[in-house]
């Protein structure tokens, strides 16, 4: 049994899953599914800094914060006692376009050739780093959320700007992977 | 070069009128009226582990699967989406039909999100950023679990981020 889900888990088995915390959140306590909200509640929390954006009962909203350390805690879970000894899946294609760029490290789930300490330093890392995670976190609070919130809540509750919000992840993500990660990757 | 303090007192004397905007305020997140002990929170760690070890063995928080979701070269992350939003939407029916309450006895509440131009501007900056990390919000926190130390840089950069929106809010188109 534990050698069955210490193995990656196909997308009609994870997919599934993923869409029962929507209704398990409400039935534990009426709160609608998303992540990016708990980044707010951070600054609420530790550097509110007199604006009006983050002047509010972020305690309240702690559900969000317990939440997310619960996700981190999943991630020492699922990487300690569910370790799979297979090497990440990744396709054929893909492999060929990121052999230009000298990635061949298929070991873990994110690419240690590309993010690491020392890579914090170059240009390249700086970018897929710092400038990301600096848009994911600007990004999704001026849309309105993320994938979790718009994507599956909002879409799930049919909520039509969410529509246009998970459309327009898309397409940046789209944009961004095609067009300009390659520039970025070859720094 | 003008100072953060400069820059905050600007925005704080701006006038506030953009109601548009005023109503992006509301956190909406928590419905419930109900106020309980602080440790009622643990059930949503479980929740959170639940969902962590979900989006490790599924490889949602592999960098891999999305570049190939947005090079259209597997059908994985889709499936991932398409299949927990069909669920979600399921789920939100029955509860909406059968009215079903919490395990408080409290109604289920639902916020109806209303269009804002936010949501492309926004949209299409975080999609830029999701390619470029490999990781939305939730991944991120899984990912640091995993292991992968450098990405609380990553964290701590989109709270930066948040925390500049908040700042500059005002004055961005919504």
């Amino acid at each position: 049994m534990l050698e069955l889900i210490s193995k990656p888990w196909p997308w009609y088995v994870a997919g599934p899953l993923i869409g029962l915390i929507v209704p398990l959140l409400l039935v534990a306590g009426n709160k609608s599914f998303g992540i990016s909200s708990s980044l707010r509640h951070i600054c609420a929390a530790c550097f509110p800094a007199n604006i009006s954006f983050f002047k509010y009962d972020w305690k309240r909203e702690a559900w969000n914060l317990f939440f997310v350390t619960g996700v981190l805690i999943g991630g020492v879970v699922a990487a300690t006692f569910l370790k799979s000894n297979e090497p990440v899946a990744v396709g054929e294609n893909l492999k060929s376009e990121l052999l230009h760029f000298g990635v061949t490290d298929y070991s873990n789930l994110v690419p240690l050739q590309l993010f690491n300490f020392q890579s914090l330093f170059t240009l390249q890392g700086f970018f897929l780093i710092v400038v990301g995670g600096f848009l994911v976190g600007f990004g999704t609070r001026y849309g309105g959320g993320c994938t979790s919130g718009h994507a599956i809540m909002g879409i799930s509750n049919l909520q039509w700007p969410s529509i246009i919000a998970t459309c327009c992840f898309m397409l940046g993500g789209i944009i961004m992977a095609n067009f300009i990660l390659p520039i970025i990757l070859s720094l | 070069m003008e100072s953060i303090k400069n820059i905050l007192t600007k925005v704080q004397s701006l006038p506030d009128t953009d109601f548009e905007v005023r109503s992006l305020d509301s956190v909406c997140i928590n419905e419930s009226q109900l106020i309980h002990p602080w440790w009622y929170n643990f059930k949503y760690v479980f929740l959170g582990i639940v969902f962590g070890v979900i989006l490790v063995k599924s490889e949602v928080i592999s960098w891999f699967r999305i570049q190939e979701m947005f090079r259209f070269q597997s059908f994985h992350m889709y499936g991932v989406i398409g299949s927990a939003i069909v669920v979600g939407m399921i789920s939100v029916l029955l509860i909406k039909k059968f009215n079903i309450k919490t395990i408080y006895g409290e109604p289920i509440t639902f916020h109806y999100k209303k269009f804002n131009k936010g949501n492309v501007y926004g949209g299409l900056l975080f999609g830029f950023g999701w390619a470029l990390t490999g990781a939305c919000p939730g991944p991120l926190f899984a990912q640091i679990g995993t292991g992968v130390l450098v990405v609380t840089v990553t964290l701590f950069s989109a709270i930066a981020g948040t925390w500049v929106y908040g700042l500059v809010r005002n004055r961005l188109p919504h």
